[in-house]
């Protein structure tokens, strides 16, 4: 057969947002024609994520909408490696589910992996018309300027590393799952720099993030320290 | 090599360079205005560097783009999702 899609939607108190990712998913797959399925890994959300994510599966199939969920919050990457245990695709998207980002774009990134045959499609905010709406002019002070310190010291070859919007070969995204070790931001970054290390190609394709959040999560001194932390150790073990 | 070796590497050979020339015993010194040129260069690239980090900086956040139409869009979609998904029996 064809290419079939997984994508992979970690959710942790997204009761609002998650119908709506869902049914944006759903109806840009259904537009492109692409085979497609959504596992919702929810890690014990106490809003009724779950619930909520048991109506969508009535609603669109459990061939479709396949819930994985997990007793409590136990981080990103496990939830990636759980999630790809489950997954039929062979190709893997890894999204945010509180619309920050568009399933718009994943469109795009499928035609941009068919165009150079690459092993890893990297959104990013950085380039072409990408760019964020919801940002005070300090918050992307500092994602311009942690970004240019990244560029100098990783020379990674993508121009946004600590973007969460990208597609995957699914054997390349196993592969890179086994080597990293990061949590946070930086646990992105190192998916791409390991990518590099292991000779994958990436692809980029300019997006949108809309942060309808940042006013209630501020990113604060330990995130900054911690990414500081993180980026130095991939600069001094990779 | 780690990206740190890579720099470490870099700058050992830079500094070996600069220092051999710049320090040389009287014997072996390049001409007076060389050497007077010759001196200060670290601290001017640091200097250098610095400038341009912050001109790059600088740029790229004032050429950082403003999704406005991005955002307008997503409510759009959002009503509409509403709206169809409680058809379909959604219970928010």
């Amino acid at each position: 057969g064809g290419d079939k899609f997984s994508v992979l939607l970690p959710t942790y108190n997204e009761r609002e947002n998650l119908p709506l990712v869902v049914w944006l998913l759903v109806r840009t797959f259904r537009q492109s024609g692409n085979n497609f399925e959504i596992i919702i890994i929810d890690d014990g959300s106490p809003d009724g994520t779950q619930e909520i994510a048991e109506q969508l599966e009535k609603i669109y199939g459990s061939d479709k909408i396949l819930l994985r969920p997990r007793p409590r919050k136990l981080g990103l990457g496990t939830a990636y490696i759980h999630g790809m245990k489950h997954a039929t695709g062979n190709f893997i998207v890894i999204m945010d589910a509180d619309l920050s980002h568009h399933p718009k774009f994943i469109p795009e990134f499928i035609r941009k992996q068919k165009e150079g045959n690459f092993d890893i499609v990297s959104g990013t905010r950085y380039k072409g018309n990408g760019g964020v709406y919801g940002w005070d002019l300090k918050r992307k002070l500092i994602s311009r300027g942690a970004n240019f310190i990244t560029q100098v010291l990783l020379r990674p070859g993508a121009s946004d590393l600590t973007g969460s919007f990208r597609l995957y070969r699914k054997e390349v995204l196993q592969k890179l799952m086994e080597k990293c070790v990061s949590k946070g931001y930086v646990f992105q970054m190192e998916m791409i720099v390991r990518a590099r290390q292991l000779g994958y190609t990436i692809g980029e394709v300019p997006i949108s993030f809309v942060d309808r959040v940042y006013g209630e999560s501020k990113l604060g001194g330990n995130e900054i320290v911690s990414f500081l932390k993180g980026l130095l150790t991939l600069f001094a073990t990779t | 090599m780690t990206k740190l070796g890579q720099w470490l590497c870099g700058l050992a050979l830079l500094g070996s360079a600069w220092a051999a020339l710049a320090l040389a015993p009287a014997g072996l010194r390049l001409p007076a205005p060389y050497r007077q040129a010759l001196l200060p260069l670290p601290v001017y690239l640091l200097v250098a560097l610095g400038c341009y980090s912050l001109a790059t900086v600088g740029y790229r956040l004032a050429t950082f783009n403003d999704c406005e139409e991005a955002a307008a869009e997503l409510q759009e979609h959002i009503g509409a999702a509403r709206e169809d998904l409680r058809r379909r029996g959604l219970r928010f």
